[in-house]
């Protein structure tokens, strides 16, 4: 993270601006990813007058990264119409996308918009695991096809490697095919429960000893047994927020409902109720999550790992105390390091291998990272 | 006698108040920049129809105490800078406006 971008944050922080939005225009999908956390039926999204009067109140509230992502942004006809009103209110704009639905007029489009970045999933190289992962034949040739799309109209474009069993040994292909396109990659490990708090699809995650692997692969990690040392806790550390959600970013649902994070479901107001500004001051809800310091965390302000974990309070709320440590980050550690966590030590493994890493492909910077 | 100069944001950016200073990033390359108060003051007054001229008489002599031809001169280099890194856009004649920005406030 560039210095200017540390004081911009540090500055939104102290003045209680929410630097970053995540909003989802919708849940419906053209894929059916076996992994997806989300429900894909639509309970009523917001309209478009409506959204663009949420963009409204977002930039007038400080707003200034938005992602856009869904389910898939395509599906709504109204998508481009939202996007150019968007960057109009000037924002720094992400898109997350599967591809599948650009062609070259939209590639262009997104150019002539002035979007920041494209994410789009690839799983694998192999068109067979990747279609069968998405659930839709010919999928990884039509979301290459977007990328190249995009490239040629010279957008920045973000391939995003989500490994769980069914790829996991494929991910340096994948690098490799980024390499090719001129795309960065990034590797991520981290199948979330479904959004109601249903964790079967947890199964999926990656196994103990794939995860040690990947962790110690010197083409992601760079220095293996540098990076992998969990440095010593700081006093000053104590006093760290644990995350960025809820205290200088959050998440709206295509329902207008605000969250900490798309990976942090605590119910903090609706934006068809409240005006976005009341709820981002004013809610009790992030009021609270904002309180907590790693001070107050009674098991990881006493952990080896406080000072590099990458623990989740979104997951840890999911697993019932936002104050608790996440489990899936105990065994992310304890992967990276091969030093239980002070929860792992008392024996309070949940046992679900879920983790967070992300980075850049280039080979100077190490392609995983601790995310903190 | 110099021509008069026009200064209009470009739609190239993603731009925010934040405070009291104006943080701006180049969609060209994600290049971040923060501009100082002085440098706010040109950015929000440049609509693409109020010359240059104008702006530092109203924005920058009416507020500091600065010779109107040093004033101008500085801002003349600053916009010139600004618009290599693509972040305004200059002309001899007026330009279509960039969108209002908001200001973030707490």
């Amino acid at each position: 993270m560039s210095r200017l971008i540390q004081e911009m944050a540090a500055k939104a922080l102290k003045l209680n601006i929410p630097l970053s939005v995540h909003l989802d225009l919708t849940y419906r999908c053209n894929e059916r990813c076996i992994h997806c956390y989300l429900d894909h039926d639509d309970h009523g999204e917001m309209t478009t007058a409506e959204i663009k009067g949420l963009m409204d109140q977002m930039a007038e509230a400080g707003v200034f990264f938005l992602t856009i992502s869904g389910g898939e942004i395509l599906m709504r006809r109204d998508f481009f119409e939202l996007l150019e009103y968007a960057r109009r209110l000037l924002f720094s704009v992400k898109l997350k996308t599967n591809a599948v639905l650009i062609r070259d007029k939209e590639a262009e489009r997104i150019r002539a918009l002035g979007v920041e970045s494209v994410q789009v999933s690839i799983y694998s190289h192999r068109a067979e695991v990747h279609d069968a992962i998405t659930k839709m034949p010919g999928s990884l040739k039509r979301s290459l096809d977007g990328i190249r799309l995009l490239r040629r109209h010279d957008v920045h474009v973000i391939i995003a490697n989500v490994l769980m069993r069914q790829n996991v040994g494929d991910y340096p292909a994948v690098r490799a095919l980024g390499r090719e396109l001129d795309v960065q990659v990034t590797i991520d490990p981290t199948i979330t429960p479904m959004m109601d708090g249903d964790r079967s699809i947890l199964n999926l995650n990656v196994s103990d000893s794939a995860l040690r692997d990947v962790f110690r692969d010197p083409e992601l990690v760079g220095n293996a047994p540098e990076t992998c040392a969990p440095p010593p806790v700081e006093n000053s550390t104590l006093d760290d927020l644990p995350c960025s959600a809820g205290n200088t970013s959050c998440y709206i649902s295509p329902y207008g409902d605000v969250y900490p994070c798309v990976q942090f479901p605590l119910p903090s107001g609706n934006v068809r109720r409240t005006r976005f500004r009341d709820i981002w001051k004013d809610s009790p809800q992030l009021n609270e999550v904002r309180s907590i310091t790693l001070r107050d965390l009674p098991s990881c302000s006493k952990c080896v790992h406080g000072g590099s974990c990458s623990r989740c309070p979104g997951l840890a709320f999911l697993e019932g105390n936002m104050r608790g440590p996440s489990y899936q980050d105990c065994e992310k550690s304890f992967a990276r390091t091969g030093i239980p966590s002070e929860n792992l030590k008392k024996g309070k493994t949940a046992r679900i291998p879920l983790v967070q890493i992300q980075g850049l492909q280039s080979p100077a910077q190490p392609a995983l990272a601790a995310a903190r | 006698m110099t021509a008069k100069r026009y200064v209009a944001r470009s739609t190239e950016i993603a731009a925010r108040v934040l405070g009291d200073e104006v943080m701006i990033m180049s969609a060209r390359d994600s290049t971040l920049f923060s501009l100082n108060e002085v440098a706010t003051l040109i950015w929000e007054a440049a609509d693409g129809k109020t010359p240059l001229e104008e702006i530092v008489a109203d924005k920058i002599c009416a507020r500091y105490d600065v010779a109107p031809d040093v004033a101008l001169r500085d801002a003349e280099e600053l916009v010139e800078e600004l618009a290599t890194r693509g972040i305004l856009v200059l002309s001899e004649t007026p330009v279509a406006p960039a969108s209002a920005m908001s200001k973030g406030a707490a």
